[in-house]
């Protein structure tokens, strides 16, 4: 029904994509994934007809809708087959309240009023959305955002519905809403879907087939156990299957699961935790952060509640919870921009929020939600030098940092070219120039596949093991899974679980990382398995990972 | 029993262009600051709680602005001893290319007062723009345009909400630029001013580009059914309208120009204009899901600003002292131009509360009881 032919897509001389051919039939789910840059979200711009109109570039080849060729029909006019759902559902939205939104598609192709009140109520209840109906959409949370964009381009019927990271800024349960949300598009309305997602884990099990997008533009597309056997990006859940040698590979964890009997016996008991023996200079100094009974509001309306938090030195903790649970007023309120309303918040003895701007940087950095925020001049080695300046550090002392983090990045380019995982390591190191003990971070793996935030993981590790105290505060259960030693739970402002990661997350099972669904507690990370299996029988470490 | 709903944005955008019209007939400090005062507690008592209803302070701020500028290009370049010296400064003649400008010299009260009237007069032009702003959800405004041009609605909408929107980004920059401190050493005001503007406006282009992106993908814009030749008769109809428009008023205020050229050419071009829009509304294929009625409150709202507008023209055309007081005497005021602005504070009373996420909240449980209707 739907088909790419031989498209080629390049900026200038760069290319993008390199002879693509997609067919995508009826009630199909296709899923797209690659690394982090590769042109993804051009591919599905050119399905959608955004690219290259938005975005410049040369585009050939051919784009065939029921056998027409519609490449020279821009977005609008395939508008009623097509609908398209882009990243960050906010920008996109056009009118105020819910029902307006579902509406505005349908008004574009002049569809009668009964037809559109009836399609509303209709889309209101398939996507479980009907109580949100007069609500603003700026006051929804993320999941239900999320699902009102795909309301708005369901509306019109279309055929073919093509999501960019639906999932991307969703907390594990509002994720989950989302992909049975589509799942039920694909089985009850017989829509065909193509969804381009960072993390696999999440869709692939609902997939029929897998599209890998490699560096050169190359498509590779196929059934999902073939392709991920050598996928450079691949869920926990793979990785763990090609350890353990299973063909076909297991796609959710239930399959895995039943598969486990042998691994098990490989496997023997769980990792024992040693209890790390805690440095000596930390028992005197005590907890690097103390919060006692802290208390926020914004306005009136309490952010944070009774909230007891305290951060050793030399340790990673992850901070987690729903969209709008109050990660971001802690990790602000730490900073010091926000004044405790009641309670007492302590970085290294002294209340932040009193500190003067200058005594808050040495005290704590943090790296905000979108680090473009922070950059401002045209070179990356301008970027440094000007971190350098205003932190009175010696000169070389951020690019140093930078080439820790990130090596490899050319100091001349402009900050906007780097990669989301670069530009988040100029961030880092620009922050960390003025040489504080305690970092924060933002939902930092946004937009990073599964080498970047290995990467990232790596480095937060790497600052840890320097003495850094590191608050992550993240979505995203498989990075915690990787970098964390502890986690504190926040929901309604208030904390509600906290302790070592191995503790918190394998309780739950909304937070459980693939691998401990899999082999259940004690199991966390795919390297702990390999590292078990290695020293209980030396042939199963030949098995690539 | 006033139910809260958002009253129609051309209501509002009618009396706020009344009461722009009343401002640019008058020089009175007290009619303009009368009908300052209407405009602000207009707003902060109609407004709701969305994010443009908070760009009215941006305006306030703007017209002060206005009225400093107006001020300080008069000390500059007026130079006038005529009438009560307040300030004697050296005057600095320019060369003979700019003959008859002089820079600073005597600063009189009378040239105070003057600029002040001016720039009061613009001030409030501009605030009252700014209260349509705040009280007109823009969005709505789009909805009611009639759909010859709904394409041209869009794109300004898209503008003014600009705004707003920059000022949210603007907060989220500066609380994160303060995460890396401030710069030193020479230049550094400059460069500050430059560390907040590039991200803000990185941040304004791209999101009007994917929202630019976002609308064309959901169909905005479709071209419908018309074919080449329509398309190229509308167009031609509507530039030959608008010629004539220009032509008739430019005639219409020229008395030297012929007679023929004012009331006929703009009658033909207003034709020709109209008749443009009618067959571009007709091969345009759009449909309004619900669309907004108009009703009495409206009709009230929109003549209270009408009033105020025809009020203040009448008074410049019947007591022009009082319009137009000059700077040597101390200002009159009339009942009649006294009445006629107070007129447009009637909003306040006729208007419905507005739509605010606290009394929308109970509104929430009623449909789930819909979708049943639809069923059976």
């Amino acid at each position: 029904m739907f088909e790419l032919r031989e498209v080629t897509f390049r900026y200038g001389d760069r290319p993008v994509l390199d002879r693509v051919d997609l067919a995508i039939d009826h009630g199909e789910l296709v899923l797209l994934a690659g690394p982090t840059g590769v042109g993804k979200s051009t591919l599905l711009g050119v399905v959608a007809g955004l690219v290259p109109a938005f975005t410049g570039g040369t585009l050939t080849g051919d784009v065939v809708i029921d056998g027409e060729s519609v490449l020279d029909r821009p977005a609008r006019e395939r508008a009623h087959v097509v609908g398209y759902v882009g990243q960050n559902p906010p920008a996109w939205f056009v009118t105020d309240t819910v029902e307006e939104e579902l509406a505005f598609g349908m008004e574009q192709l002049g569809l009668a009023a009964p037809t559109m009140r009836r399609r509303v109520e209709e889309t209101l209840d398939l996507l479980g959305i009907a109580d949100l109906r007069h609500r603003d959409l700026r006051t929804l949370s993320g999941g239900q955002q999320q699902r009102v964009a795909i309301g708005s381009v369901l509306t019109t019927h279309p055929r073919l519905l093509v999501l960019d990271e639906p999932t991307s800024a969703l907390d594990p349960t509002a994720a989950e809403e989302v992909l049975a949300t589509l799942t039920r598009l694909v089985h009850d309305l017989g829509v065909s879907v193509l969804v381009a997602e960072h993390r696999l884990e999440r869709v692939v099990p609902f997939a029929d087939r897998l599209c890998l997008l490699g560096a050169g533009g190359q498509l590779r597309v196929g059934d999902p156990a073939e392709l991920l056997v050598d996928s450079p990006i691949a869920p926990p859940l793979v990785e763990l299957g090609r350890l353990a040698g299973w063909s076909p590979l297991p796609l959710t964890v239930r399959d895995a699961r039943r598969r486990t009997a042998d691994l098990r016996a490989r496997l023997g008991p769980p990792p024992v935790v040693v209890p790390e023996v805690p440095a000596p200079e930390s028992t005197e100094t005590g907890p690097e952060v103390q919060v006692r009974r802290l208390l926020v509001t914004h306005g009136s309306v309490p952010a944070l509640r009774d909230v007891d938090l305290s951060l050793t030195p030399a340790t990673v903790t992850a901070l987690m919870g729903r969209n709008g649970a109050g990660k971001s007023t802690l990790l602000w309120a730490l900073q010091g921009r926000y004044s405790a309303t009641r309670g007492t918040v302590r970085v290294a003895g002294k209340d932040p929020h009193r500190l003067k701007p200058d005594a808050r940087r040495r005290a704590t950095g943090l790296v905000p939600q979108s680090p473009a925020d922070l950059l401002y001049l045209e070179t990356v080695a301008e970027e440094c030098a000007a971190a350098d300046r205003t932190a009175s550090a010696a000169p070389g002392t951020c690019a140093g940092l930078l080439e820790r983090l990130a090596p490899g990045i050319d100091p001349a380019g402009h900050p906007r070219d780097l990669s989301e995982g670069q530009r988040l390591a100029l961030a880092v190191a620009i922050v960390l120039t003025a040489g504080p003990p305690v970092l924060l971070l933002d939902e930092p793996t946004r937009g990073l596949d599964y080498p970047g935030k290995h990467a990232l993981a790596e480095i937060l590790r790497g600052l840890a093991a320097d003495g850094r105290t590191i608050l992550v505060a993240t979505h995203d259960v498989e990075f915690v899974a990787q970098v964390a030693d502890e986690v504190v739970v926040l929901a309604e402002g208030e904390v509600v679980s906290s302790g070592t990661v191995r503790d918190v997350i394998a309780e739950s099972p909304a937070f459980a990382p693939q691998v401990t669904k899999v082999l259940g507690p004690g199991w966390l990370r795919v390297d702990e398995v390999a590292a078990a299996l290695a020293s209980s029988d030396p042939t199963a470490a030949e098995v690539p990972s | 029993m006033r139910l809260p709903r958002d009253l129609h944005p051309v209501a509002w955008w009618c009396w706020a262009v009344g009461l722009a019209v009343g401002a640019s007939c008058t020089t009175n400090p007290y009619l303009l600051g009368l009908l300052l005062a209407v405009a602000t507690i207009t707003v902060f008592a109609c407004r709701g709680d969305q994010p443009w209803a908070r760009s009215f302070r941006l305006y306030l701020w703007l017209g002060l602005v206005v009225l400093v500028i107006r001020v300080l290009f008069r000390v500059l370049v007026g130079g006038n001893d005529a009438g009560h010296v307040l300030l004697s400064m050296p005057e600095i003649p320019l060369p003979d290319w700019a003959a008859g400008i002089s820079l600073l010299g005597p600063f009189s009260r009378e040239e105070l007062l003057a600029a002040i009237y001016e720039g009061l007069r613009l001030a409030t032009l501009l605030i009252a723009v700014g209260a349509a702003n705040a009280l007109a959800n823009p969005k709505r405004l789009m909805k009611s345009m009639p759909p010859a041009l709904y394409e041209v609605g869009t794109a300004m909408v898209v503008a003014i909400t600009v705004i707003p929107q920059l000022a949210d980004s603007a907060r989220r920059v500066r609380a994160a630029q303060q995460l890396r401190g401030g710069e030193r050493g020479r230049g550094h005001r400059v460069r500050s001013v430059r560390r907040l503007l590039v991200p803000i406006l990185e941040d304004a282009f791209e999101r009007s580009l994917s929202l630019a992106a976002g609308m064309d993908a959901r169909g905005y814009g479709r071209a419908g059914t018309a074919t080449a030749g329509q398309r190229r008769s509308t167009g031609a109809l509507m530039i030959l309208g608008l010629i004539g428009i220009c032509v008739g008023v430019y005639a219409f205020l020229d008395s030297t120009a012929p007679r023929l050229l004012a009331w006929p050419m703009l009658a033909l071009g207003l034709v020709a204009a109209l008749a443009g829009f009618v067959l571009a509304g007709r091969r345009v294929q759009r449909t309004r899901y619900r669309p907004e009625r108009w009703h009495t409150t409206e009709v009230l709202v929109a003549l209270s600003g009408v009033v105020v507008g025809a009020g203040l023209w009448l008074v410049q055309r019947g007591e022009p002292l009082v319009a137009h007081p000059g700077v040597l005497a101390v200002p009159e005021l009339s009942l009649v131009a006294v009445v006629a602005i107070l007129v447009g504070i009637a909003p306040v009373f006729v208007a419905p509360p507005p739509l605010t996420a606290r009394n929308r909240a109970p509104v929430a449980p009623e449909p789930a009881e819909e979708p049943a209707k639809v069923a059976a």
